[in-house]
């Protein structure tokens, strides 16, 4: 929650090519598969002292497969 | 040695329709010929090499990156014959469907946690190499250092002896640099690399280890063990693939720190930059350049292509378009928004680069541990390879 708004992450299954980047900076949002592709932990709600890195993670991913939700 | 193969090149009349990756001047500094080109004609064309095209803006790349149908990766390689059938190496070499079950063979030993296991052998490796010269006060850091730390850790993957490590190295260059004008050289460095895995294959699927070899010897692909000539084909792409890449990357690195003191004592003073930093060292510094082949007639950012022609994807130039990377010529070693192509985009992504970063991080961390104060020693000329993956080959440091 911030701000009453809720900010998940997520990533697009299709997109996703394995580069890690995501994971690399935001362990606490993301878990990889036995191939190394990438998937939001749970709900891929993030709490508010992982936005920063949510944020990067979706600045930094070369297949643009990494999306944030504000709801 | 790389030298050998410009020497008789006709030399460049116009990089926009005669272009030639092979020309010195591509090879010493590329990145003012990508500039222009990415400014006048961002897919550039050359009749060399029987037909080929050059994109240079990150959006032509990244669209002929995601475009299987019309680039086939049956061709990774831009050169001056092109023999049929190509020599298969899957998953490299493959389009869909097949491409797939071939990469997911390899994806498993290569993850991130697989890797942090191989991270006290690297770093041991790194200092064994520093314990040799750093009494010396200077030393030619591509060929002391960075060429031997890749083809040690995949020679400590695949259970093979790391002392075997310089013949590799010779087999990659005759395969990567010579090769691409001379398929006798080729052909004959492929044969003496099939033949000296050859007898680790037979072993090993005899009595198998926990080795990279016996991993992909015990694969299953549709519940099927591969034919040995694919085992044999997938071993070879890994040493090719991951020998000189990131002996250039770990290169390019160390050559960066050595002309940039303000960013070497920045990184020895933050070393929590450093993973940031060697994604901007990835992104600026890109050592590796692919190739497609064009098998049907299409259009990439208005500019027609045809089939027949070769595409060498540039994703170092693609690393360089300002469109993508404000100030892209600039190394910023805490830029936050990087969305490189070093490992290149869409399915083909490098199946190595968790690899290839440990051994950069490692490399670069142990050094600057062991010798901070280096500099580029004036006396001596740093020279680059030619070709597919673009590093230094000889790198002159003075210590302190």
């Amino acid at each position: 929650m911030t701000g009453g708004k809720v900010v998940r992450v997520r990533v697009d299954p299709e997109k996703c090519q394995g580069h890690n980047r995501c994971k690399a900076l935001a362990p606490a949002l993301f878990e990889l598969d036995e191939y190394g592709n990438s998937k939001e932990i749970g709900d891929g709600i993030v709490p508010e002292d992982q936005l920063e890195a949510a944020y990067l993670a979706r600045a930094n991913c070369p297949e643009m497969a990494v999306e944030i939700i504000e709801e | 040695m790389a030298q050998d193969t410009t020497r008789t090149r006709p030399p460049v009349t116009d990089w926009t329709t005669d272009w030639d990756h092979l020309d010195p001047n591509w090879r010493d500094n590329p990145y003012p010929i990508w500039d222009d080109l990415r400014e006048k004609c961002p897919i550039a064309h050359t009749k060399r090499f029987l037909g080929a095209y050059l994109p240079t803006s990150y959006a032509a790349v990244k669209a002929i990156a995601y475009d299987t149908k019309s680039f086939s990766s049956r061709r990774v390689v831009v050169r001056e014959v092109r023999p049929e059938p190509p020599m298969p190496s899957p998953p490299i070499s493959s389009d869909p469907p097949h491409h797939k079950p071939a990469k997911q063979l390899l994806l498993p030993p290569f993850t991130p946690d697989e890797m942090k296991k191989l991270e006290p052998r690297a770093r041991a490796i790194c200092n064994e190499l520093i314990d040799k010269f750093i009494a010396d006060g200077r030393c030619d850091a591509a060929q002391m250092y960075t060429r031997h730390i890749p083809v040690r850790v995949i020679a400590h993957m695949l259970d093979v002896p790391e002392s075997d490590g310089d013949q590799f190295i010779q087999w990659i260059h005759e395969i990567l640099e010579l090769g691409i004008t001379n398929d006798e050289i080729l052909m004959k460095a492929v044969h003496e690399m099939s033949m000296y895995f050859a007898g680790y294959v037979e072993a090993r699927t005899r009595k198998p280890g926990d080795d990279l070899i016996s991993r992909i010897i015990m694969a299953r692909q549709d519940g099927k063990p591969l034919p040995p000539q694919e085992v044999l084909g997938m071993i070879r792409l890994l040493l090719i693939a991951g020998i000189d890449t990131t002996w250039s990357a770990i290169g390019s690195s160390l050559w960066h720190l050595a002309k940039t003191p303000s960013d070497r004592q920045r990184l020895i003073d933050e070393p929590k930059l450093m993973p940031t930093a060697i994604e901007e060292f990835l992104r600026a510094y890109a050592p590796v350049t692919m190739a497609r082949e064009v098998v049907q007639d299409t259009v990439i950012e208005g500019c027609p292509i045809k089939a027949g022609n070769m595409v060498l994807l540039s994703f170092p130039a693609a690393n360089r378009d300002p469109a993508m990377f404000p100030e892209a010529n600039k190394v910023i070693i805490d830029r936050q928004e990087n969305r490189h192509s070093a490992f290149g985009l869409g399915i083909h992504r490098c199946v190595g680069s968790n690899l290839a970063r440990l051994e950069m991080t490692v490399a670069i961390e142990e050094w600057l541990k062991r010798i901070p104060e280096f500099r580029l020693d004036p006396a001596i000329p740093v020279t680059w390879s030619e070709g597919t993956v673009r590093g230094p080959r000889q790198l002159p440091f003075i210590f302190g």
